[in-house]
């Protein structure tokens, strides 16, 4: 089928989504050992759209991402090391410690930042959609961000500002059925936020976010024609927050019935199905075991990793107010 | 007197205000069945029902509109914005609306909404989600600024907040909110707005501090006693309208003033106290007015930076310290 990953890259997706999938798991133990600083975003059952969405990028087109971006950083390239070891403040984090785990960026693998405004990011994307489109670069840009986000009045103007100059932007939105802690129907009169594309005369298709195949071909599609300089275009992936808000949820707002319904469909068990046939069990739960393996290590090593010194204004001398 | 935490504290208020004048009603993000996610209005909602504690959608820029024009329209609204980072998206609410028609309109409307929202650094929560802005509505005529370091002045000033005609940003701080202290029981016991609180006396260097910083600032006289200084630690409160008298009659007294706030520092909070201080204590002043502040960066997310650029007791004892010599 056009636009279907290659089994190669598929593999990659899978392998990427364990990836993912352990450091979160790690991340929810440490925080259960009170080993974690400031509140942790996981990204748990999502992992099918941050992985698969972001599959068929080059390190020069940009993603711009959220305050849960765990899966976009990996999907983007980022390796899980510098992540972890951002995550725990450390000198050798990916921005030596000065971001925190919301707001990790890697400019040269074109990670321009998850974000913790939300919203933020959507008119953010748009914006290097524009340079890429004044420089004549052949570049796409790709926002990911809620359905939380979407209700945003930035969201509107990026948009519309995104169809009116077919700016190569791809919009991906993880609808994962909650804002912070309130429903969508709380949030939207609205199920199908993907019908607003039509409003700015702009192709939009609704997938089943846990399947990564699904994902891959969807956000393909719309990230070619973005390329061919046709405009830009939104998918819509339905998904699931597995665990919660964030590591200081107090929860009480999420029905056990339709996170068992969920789990039954995890994006990893999705993933695995759709390759035993042709790769083998075997084969995939080693790529899987190798996956757990890296990020086991990349805990170690970042976790005994030094804590950066403070000097004033060491970040650059742009921040200094007097000359 | 009754021993409540700082979120309690807050939430009694909203119930009172709420019972005691029907048009009080509350919106925000996740404050409803969920409560707030600092816990502020929980039970509210299930009290009062979603017509008067309404969860909205992430639109803070037409919320703060929303209620510039509910308020001048017969409602008291309380708006809760999570995180006082998240106020530059309320600014043309309160630059260009708010805070102008009471005066164009020669006095046909009033304003008489609040804004509530919390900041401040030394959670870990990183450069979007620390910071005190303090300044930035201090700045705008027409609106009131109210930062309670106290579980009493947290009920006090916010009851009188609701109840006052002007709109009132009433800035809460993260780390406060589990914090208790007495508070004096009665639906009508307010703090007035406009008056700062003596947190200590003393009589060698005046400390003038805002939210959380005034603890810093006790903590740090403390440790400047024990070197034989008396600092008197003022509790502003009142960010605007400031109670010009409490400084004028410390300094009056100290000759050294010392101002602790933690937004940053060009044209911070403190750079005004510190030019008010100049224009109306110039004569009482031994020595220049010190200022504690966070330097002008972003908020680090690592534990020993984030640490390193907060204000704290160290600072102010090296400022008064400084002051002194
Ligand atoms: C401008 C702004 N308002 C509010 C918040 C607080 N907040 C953080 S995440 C969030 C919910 C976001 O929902 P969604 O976009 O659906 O993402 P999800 O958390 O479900 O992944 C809220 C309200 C914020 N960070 N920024």
């Amino acid at each position: 089928m056009k636009n279907s990953p290659s089994i190669d890259e598929q593999i990659e997706i899978f392998r990427k989504m364990h990836v993912v999938r352990q450091l979160e798991e790690k991340l929810g133990a440490l925080h259960k050992e009170g080993k974690t600083r400031g509140p942790i975003h996981r990204c748990d059952g999502q992992e099918a759209i941050g992985v698969a969405a972001t599959a068929m990028l080059d390190d020069t087109d940009y993603v711009m991402s959220t305050h849960r971006g765990h899966a976009h950083y990996i999907g983007k390239g980022l390796d899980v090391y510098p992540v972890v070891a951002e995550i725990f403040g450390r000198e050798t984090g990916s921005c030596a410690g000065r971001a925190g785990h919301m707001l990790v960026a890697d400019a040269s693998k074109g990670m321009i930042g998850g974000n913790a405004i939300v919203g933020a990011s959507i008119p953010a994307a748009t914006g290097a959609a524009l340079s890429n489109q004044v420089l004549g670069r052949d570049a796409v840009s790709m926002c990911i961000f809620g359905d939380g986000a979407a209700q945003t009045g930035i969201c509107h103007e990026a948009m519309n500002m995104a169809a009116l100059w077919k700016l190569p932007i791809v919009f991906v939105l993880e609808h994962n059925q909650f804002g912070l802690t309130v429903d969508t129907d709380m949030q939207s009169p609205i199920d199908d936020l993907s019908i607003r594309a039509a409003g700015y005369g702009m192709p939009s298709e609704i997938v089943d976010g846990n399947d990564p195949v699904a994902v891959y071909r969807a956000v393909g599609a719309m990230v070619e024609r973005a390329r061919r300089g046709e405009g830009p275009g939104m998918v819509e992936a339905k998904t699931y927050r597995l665990e919660g808000f964030s590591t200081s949820d107090m929860g009480g707002y999420q029905k056990d019935e339709d996170i068992a319904a969920w789990k039954a469909r995890d994006p990893l068990k999705i993933a695995f199905d759709q390759l035993k046939a042709e790769v083998g069990e075997d084969k995939l739960k080693t790529i899987e075991a190798e996956a757990v393996a890296e990020v086991e290590a990349a805990f170690e090593k970042a976790l005994s990793d030094p804590f950066p010194e403070f000097e004033l204004f060491d970040a650059s001398a742009a921040y200094s107010e007097v000359v | 007197m009754a021993l409540m935490r700082y979120a309690e504290a807050l939430n009694a208020a909203l119930r009172e205000e709420m019972t005691r004048d029907p048009s009080v009603f509350l919106f925000g993000e996740d404050i409803g069945r969920y409560g707030g996610v600092f816990k502020v209005t929980r039970g509210l909602q299930e009290e009062f029902g979603f017509n008067r504690v309404r969860d909205t959608p992430i639109s803070e820029q037409a919320m703060t509109a929303m209620a510039v024009t509910a308020a001048m329209t017969g409602t008291r609204p309380v708006l809760e914005i999570m995180y006082a980072d998240f106020m530059p998206l309320t600014l043309d609410a309160l630059v260009n609306q708010a805070s102008i028609y009471e005066y164009i309109w020669n006095g046909q409307v009033k304003m008489p909404f609040v804004l509530r929202t919390q900041g401040g650094g030394g959670a870990g929560a990183a450069a979007q989600h620390s910071k005190s802005l303090d300044s930035m509505v201090a700045h705008i005529p027409g609106i009131k600024v109210v930062a309670p370091s106290t579980p009493a002045d947290a009920k006090g000033l916010l009851k009188s907040a609701i109840r006052d005609d002007q709109p009132v940003v009433f800035l809460e701080h993260k780390l406060l909110y589990n914090m208790r202290g007495e508070v004096p029981e009665g639906d009508d016991v307010l703090v007035p707005l406009g008056a700062a609180s003596l947190a200590r006396e003393g009589t060698d260097v005046s400390i003038f501090a805002t939210s959380r910083m005034v603890h810093e600032s006790l903590k740090a006289a403390e440790a400047l006693a024990e070197k034989g200084i008396s600092a008197e630690v003022i509790d502003l409160r009142s960010l605007k309208p400031l109670d010009l008298n409490a400084i004028k009659k410390s300094i009056a007294k100290t000759n050294n003033a010392v101002v602790v706030n933690e937004g940053w520092n060009f044209c911070g909070y403190a750079a005004e106290i510190s030019a008010t201080i100049m224009d109306h204590c110039f004569d009482d002043l031994d020595a220049p007015v010190a200022r504690v502040t966070m330097p002008d960066m972003p908020i680090p997310y690592s534990e020993p930076l984030e640490m390193a650029v907060l204000p704290n007791a160290e600072k102010i004892v090296a400022a008064s310290l400084q002051t002194l010599a």
